[in-house]
C-alpha cells in the first residue's frame, strides 16, 4: 500500500500551485498553455475519483451482456466484434444502455461541461431507470 | 502568405498549395468569397511550395465571433449567408478545376471503417456509428460537384457584416454537395450552442432554405444527417490522431495531448444522432 498522501491530494497542491504562483508570471501563449496544463490536471483528478468505479461498473454490465470474462480491454474487443457482427445492434436497448453509461462516465472525466453531455442528462436517467425496472423484471 | 517549406509535405490529406491557389482563383470568379492570390511561388523563388493572398481584416475565431456583441448582426445573417456561398461553390465547372480527389458516400464510410479499425483505444461507438451509416447511406446518389471540404467555423472570415471569405481550400474533392452543409453542422463546431446547430450562430433550416433558393436544388435532409455523422464520426478520429502524436512526437504541446481526450465528445454526439435527440 502507497503511503499517504494521496495521487489526488499531491495533484491538488501542484494545481493550485500553478494557478496561484506560476499563472501571475506568463502571458501570451505560456499562459494559455498554462490553463490548458491546469484543465489536464483536473481531468486527472475527476479520473482518479470516478475511473476506478466506472470501470468495475463498465466490466460487470460487459460480462453480462456478453455472457462472457476477461480484462476490460478483452471485453471490449468482444463487445466491437458483436457490434460488427450481431444483426441489429441498433435495436439491442440493453447494448444501448451499456454504450450511453459508458460514455457518459467518459464524460465525466473528459468533459463534464460539454454542452451535449448536459443537454442528455434526461435521456441517461431515462435509461438507467429502464434498466432498474428490467432488473425488477428479471428478478 | 500560404507556404511549405521545400520537400516537406505538412498534410498528407491536402493538394498542392499551386492547385488550391487555381481553385481559390476559379470559386471567386463564380462569386465566392474568398482571398484574391496574388502570386504562386515558383521553384526560382527557392521558398518551396506557395501563394501570397490579397490581405483580408477579419475575424476567424469562433468564441469571439460567437460571443462578441460587435459581431450580433453578423450572427443573424451568417446561416443564410453560408446556404448562399455553399450554392455558389457547387455550381462551379469541375472541368475548369485542377485534378481533384473524388469522393462518395461508400468511400468515405470505406475510409472511416479502416481508421476506426486501426484506431489505438477500442471505440464500440465509433464501431456502431459505422453499422448506423451503412443503414443509413443516401438512397439516392448524391450529385458530383465541387465541395469545399471543410467548410466550418474556424475557416469563415466574418466582419461585422457577415461572411467576407472563405478560406482553407486544401481538402477542396469532387463529390456529394450535401456533405458541405453537413460539416458545417456538425456538434463540434458549435462551442456550447447546441440549439444553433450551423456553427453555432443559425438553425439548419435557415441554411438549407436559403440553399435551395440559392441553387434551385432541393437540401436532401435525410443525405445531410448521413454526412453529419459522417463528419462527427470523422472529427472523433482526427481527435484520436493526437494519441498517435503523443506517443511518437517528442516533444507535443499539453493541447494537443488533451484533444486526444475529446474523441469522447464525438461519441456522445453520435450516440445522441443514433437516439434521435440530434
Amino acid at each position: 500500500m502507497q503511503d499517504e498522501p494521496r495521487a489526488p491530494e499531491i495533484i491538488g497542491v501542484v494545481r493550485t500551485f500553478l494557478q496561484e504562483r506560476i499563472a501571475p508570471c506568463l502571458e501570451g501563449r505560456e499562459a494559455f498553455d498554462l490553463r490548458v496544463a491546469v484543465r489536464a490536471l483536473e481531468l486527472v483528478e475527476r479520473e482518479l475519483a470516478i475511473a476506478p468505479r466506472a470501470h468495475h461498473e463498465e466490466a460487470q454490465r460487459l460480462e453480462k451482456l456478453l455472457g462472457a470474462s476477461g480484462s476490460l480491454g478483452e471485453l471490449n474487443r468482444r463487445l466491437i466484434e458483436f457490434i460488427a457482427t450481431d444483426a441489429d445492434p441498433l435495436g439491442n436497448a440493453a447494448l444501448m444502455r451499456h454504450l450511453w453509461k459508458t460514455t457518459a462516465d467518459k464524460l465525466a472525466v473528459d468533459q463534464p461541461r460539454y454542452a451535449a453531455f448536459v443537454a442528455s442528462q434526461a435521456h441517461i436517467e431515462s435509461l438507467i431507470a429502464q434498466e432498474a425496472r428490467t432488473e425488477r423484471e428479471e428478478r | 502568405m500560404r507556404r511549405r517549406a521545400q520537400g516537406k509535405r505538412v498534410q498528407t490529406e491536402g493538394m498542392d498549395l499551386s492547385d488550391e491557389a487555381r481553385v481559390i482563383a476559379i470559386v471567386r470568379e463564380a462569386g465566392v468569397p474568398a482571398p484574391e492570390v496574388e502570386y504562386v511561388l515558383s521553384t526560382e523563388d527557392g521558398l518551396g511550395d506557395g501563394f501570397i493572398m490579397h490581405r483580408i481584416e477579419g475575424e476567424t475565431i469562433p468564441a469571439r465571433i460567437l460571443r462578441e456583441p460587435r459581431f450580433g448582426s453578423a450572427r443573424q445573417v451568417m446561416a443564410r449567408q453560408c446556404g448562399e456561398i455553399l450554392a455558389r461553390i457547387h455550381r462551379v465547372k469541375i472541368e475548369a478545376l485542377p485534378p481533384l480527389g473524388a469522393f462518395d458516400a461508400d468511400s468515405e464510410v470505406d475510409r472511416l471503417t479502416r481508421s476506426v479499425e486501426t484506431g489505438a483505444n477500442p471505440r464500440p461507438v465509433f464501431v456502431l456509428a459505422l453499422r448506423w451509416l451503412r443503414q443509413n447511406r443516401p438512397v439516392e446518389e448524391g450529385r458530383r460537384v465541387l465541395t469545399h471540404g471543410d467548410f466550418r467555423m474556424g475557416n469563415l472570415m466574418i466582419g461585422e457584416e457577415g461572411i467576407r471569405a472563405v478560406l482553407d481550400w486544401e481538402l477542396a474533392r469532387i463529390g456529394d454537395p450535401m456533405s458541405d452543409l453537413a460539416w458545417l453542422c456538425v456538434p463540434s463546431w458549435r462551442f456550447g450552442r447546441i440549439d444553433q446547430p450551423v456553427g453555432g450562430v443559425g438553425v439548419r433550416e435557415d441554411l438549407f432554405v436559403a440553399y435551395e433558393a440559392a441553387s434551385g436544388k432541393r437540401v436532401d435532409r435525410a443525405a445531410v444527417r448521413f454526412w453529419e455523422v459522417v463528419g462527427a464520426l470523422r472529427w472523433g478520429l482526427i481527435c484520436e490522431s493526437n494519441l498517435a502524436a503523443l506517443r511518437n512526437e517528442q516533444p507535443i504541446s499539453v493541447e494537443r495531448a488533451v484533444i486526444a481526450r475529446r474523441s469522447s465528445e464525438t461519441e456522445i454526439d453520435l450516440l445522441r444522432y443514433m437516439a434521435g435527440l440530434e
